[in-house]
């Protein structure tokens, strides 16, 4: 897409709309759209919650957000429409179609085998199941083949290990009997194992893609870039790879810092909330060092780059980051833990079944047959289902109630927490500024009137909170005129002759706004950044599922102490980030299961470092993106409410284990006794694998 | 067994068509948007004559 735009007057932009979520938001963005000048076409993608949108160049990205905006949707703009997310599911589906086919197709002439048919036609019928069957199981089981193949290069051994050898080995073996034209042929039984198993895998694939694209939907743009202010005084727009430290930003209020630097001109106050927690904006003047990912909130500054890109305090975080992540990646799944056990006993068994029959007497050919029927028999089918049916039945459920799960390991980390960190701003707060509610009600209707149709002129955050608020208390705008916004100062109207003005007041000593109405005397409304509802009762709730809580917060310590009385928890303040992840570290060395729940970016170490963490679909980039969970609605709810989904999910997992060890109990002594056929091997895996499944369907419910 | 000579090939013709089936739709960004297809049938369309939606 970047090589054309000057050739084509259509250009093509894909914009992220996180609030779409049924047929009447596509049909409701889709026609906002087109009912604009210079918008041709507009495609929805619900499952990604974005829209695709073919336009000229009359309008471009701003206006499209600015059309959503009318429409009643919140957008933003995604940096590359050309590239396609990557999707796990999509390499997997092929196989899986294959599979299924095969085995339908082989299963329908084994059935004839089985029902008796003989001699002639039993010999045509094994070489047309071998015609379907060897092609489709080189292509359908080449995912768990290279797995297997990797893992046994490194020495270890995984569940597909044990699976590529009994489909491999039943392939070969029923190969044979066809050639010789014997009684038993296998190759059902080895589809059917690739179908069930495959089948598991995409359920797995197909959950980490839907939150995956859950959470890129909700991911913010952060600054990609700044103006940059050249000798002659003009401004030039650079993206941020390009800044260099020496060159002098143009920050305009709301906007976002693209580097680390000092500024020269002009004074604003700063939200740091990304970098520090800090909730209230820090004053900076000239001369003071502001730092990248931080929110000019106030007046425009010049700012000279001290360090950009790699250096600084951001990328530091990331690379804080990466370390924690690869630590992380050390975590062994439930599924591998038991291959470990498994598939070493399995091995053992058929080796000495065989071992077993040649002492007592038998050809080895006969030894053979069996040793590979105790392998197809304990081919773990069930097993194999047994953990990612649970988690996507669990996260689907958890879906349906705002809880994202990024990925299906997570259920199993989480289930085992028993300490739990709790950031302070956004996480227990709600991270935005909220007007005081004694306030509001002691305004008149008409100084209500007047402060919504004030608010409403102005993008300030307080001013939007405002209009929020008010809007939900019923409130009706009064009429201005005159109506103009002073940056830094408030914004300034007359209203039936008198000047009325909503501003800031002189003495900031909290978070406030001053409403002047001309009449009365002046009102203060204060604002305060308030505790996140069912706080204390899901605090409470974790406590009594055996997870010990605290504060962890990067905010100033009378703040912190504040949120502390309320909750009733310990509180550790003023950490940096590097602090909060050498905590987290300190308390996983004493043996202790560490849940992190945080939003910011400072919390990005700490979530990557614990073993499970949870943000909030208001939390930042790093924060989406370094949880385990993401929960989207406001109330806290969310976290017992998971980690009660997690432990019955893990409940769940293993008593499919025990499912299929029940299974084995009784199938096993019957393939070492040389009792199996290959219609009793297709009946006991069907059934164990339908058993999982259905005890895994218990959990669909789980989320309530 | 005559019979079984006939039925076989076709069988396994419809098949191998439905498996080609879910190969092209495969290749044609039909499993792009699931979510979003399951929703579509619901949008009117004579709402406002409006077509292309």
């Amino acid at each position: 897409m970047t090589a054309l735009p000057d050739l084509s007057p259509e250009r093509t932009s894909v914009l992220a709309v996180p609030g779409m979520h049924c047929a009447g938001c596509m049909s409701k963005v889709e026609r906002g759209l087109l009912a604009h000048e210079g918008v041709l076409t507009a495609r929805v993608n619900l499952s990604s919650r974005m829209v695709t949108v073919t336009h000229d160049e009359r309008v471009d990205e701003g206006d499209l957000t600015a059309f959503l905006a009318d429409a009643g949707f919140e957008a933003q703009p995604r940096r590359s429409p050309a590239q396609k997310p990557y999707s796990a599911v999509k390499p997997l589906l092929a196989p899986l179609a294959v599979a299924a086919f095969a085995a339908m197709n082989v299963m329908l002439l084994s059935v004839s085998v089985w029902s008796g048919a003989e001699g002639s036609t039993r010999e045509l019928f094994h070489w047309i199941s071998a015609l379907i069957a060897l092609p489709a199981i080189g292509f359908a089981g080449r995912p768990f083949f290279k797995s297997a193949w990797s893992a046994l290069k490194k020495g270890r051994t995984n569940m597909d290990v044990p699976i590529s050898l009994g489909v491999l080995i039943a392939s070969a073996l029923s190969l044979y009997e066809t050639w010789v034209g014997g009684a038993h042929a296998w190759f059902d039984g080895a589809l059917m194992l690739l179908t069930f198993l495959l089948a598991g895998r995409v359920l797995d694939a197909m959950m980490r893609d839907r939150a995956r694209s859950g959470v890129e939907a909700l991911v913010n743009q952060v600054a990609k870039g700044a103006q940059v202010l050249g000798s002659d005084g003009a401004c030039k727009y650079l993206a941020a790879e390009d800044l260099r430290p020496g060159m002098v930003m143009r920050v305009a209020a709301g906007e976002r810092m693209a580097a680390d630097g000092t500024i020269v001109r002009g004074k604003s106050r700063f939200d740091q909330s990304l970098l520090t927690g800090e909730s209230q904006p820090v004053p900076l003047v000239e001369g003071e060092h502001a730092l990248a990912g931080t929110l000019n909130v106030e007046a425009p500054v010049d700012v000279r780059v001290s360090g950009a890109g790699r250096d600084t305090t951001l990328a530091e975080i990331a690379r804080l980051m990466e370390a924690s992540t690869q630590d992380r990646s050390r975590y062994v799944r439930i599924a591998d833990r038991a291959a470990r056990y498994y598939a070493p006993a399995v091995h053992s068994l058929a080796l000495l079944t065989v071992v077993g029959w040649l002492v007592a007497g038998a050809s080895l050919y006969e030894a053979l047959v069996i040793g590979v029927a105790v392998l197809i028999i304990t081919c773990p089918c069930a097993l194999g289902l047994a953990v990612p049916v649970a988690q996507v039945v669990a996260s689907g459920a958890l879906m349906r109630t705002g809880i994202m799960v990024k990925d299906g390991s997570a259920f199993e980390r989480l289930a085992s927490v028993d300490r739990a960190l709790l950031d302070k701003t956004g996480t227990l707060t709600l991270g935005r500024p909220v007007p005081d509610e004694a306030a509001l009600s002691a305004l008149t209707d008409s100084d209500a009137a007047i402060a919504l149709a004030l608010a409403s002129h102005s993008r300030h955050p307080l001013s939007r909170a405002l209009d929020k608020a008010l809007v939900g208390k019923g409130v009706k705008a009064a009429v201005l005129h005159d109506v103009r916004e002073v940056a830094g100062e408030g914004v300034f109207a007359v209203y039936e002759g008198r000047k009325v003005a909503l501003r800031r007041p002189d003495s900031a000593g909290t978070t406030a706004v001053l409403l002047q109405t001309g009449e009365g005397a002046d009102r203060l409304i204060p604002f305060a950044d308030s505790l996140r509802p069912d706080a204390r009762e899901a605090v409470a709730a974790l406590d009594k599922a055996g997870v010990e809580c605290s504060i962890l917060s990067g905010d100033r310590p009378e703040a912190v102490a504040q949120i502390a009385r309320d909750t009733g928890l310990m509180a550790n303040a003023n950490a940096r980030p590097d602090d909060k992840q050498a905590l987290v570290a300190r308390l996983r060395a004493s043996g202790r299961k560490v849940l992190m729940v945080g939003d910011g970016l400072n919390d990005g170490p700490a979530l990557a470092a614990a073993d499970a963490s949870i943000a909030p679909g208001s939390a930042s980039d790093v924060g989406l993106q370094a949880a385990d969970f993401v929960f989207v609605q406001d109330s806290l709810d969310a976290l017992p409410r998971t980690l009660r989904a997690a432990r019955r999910t893990m409940r769940v997992v293993k008593q499919n284990f025990g499912l299929a060890i029940i299974y084995n109990i009784f199938a096993v002594p019957l393939a070492i006794a040389g009792l199996v056929t290959p219609l009793i091997a297709a009946i006991a895996m069907s059934a164990s694998s339908l058993l999982v499944v259905a005890n895994s369907l218990r959990l669909a419910r789980v989320a309530r | 067994m005559n019979g079984v000579l006939v039925l076989l090939p076709i069988a396994l013709l419809l098949g191998a068509i439905g498996l080609a089936a879910f190969f092209w739709a495969l290749r044609n960004n039909q499993f792009d948007d699931p979510d979003g297809a399951a929703a579509r049938i619901l949008i009117d369309e004579d709402e406002d004559g409006d077509g292309r939606a």
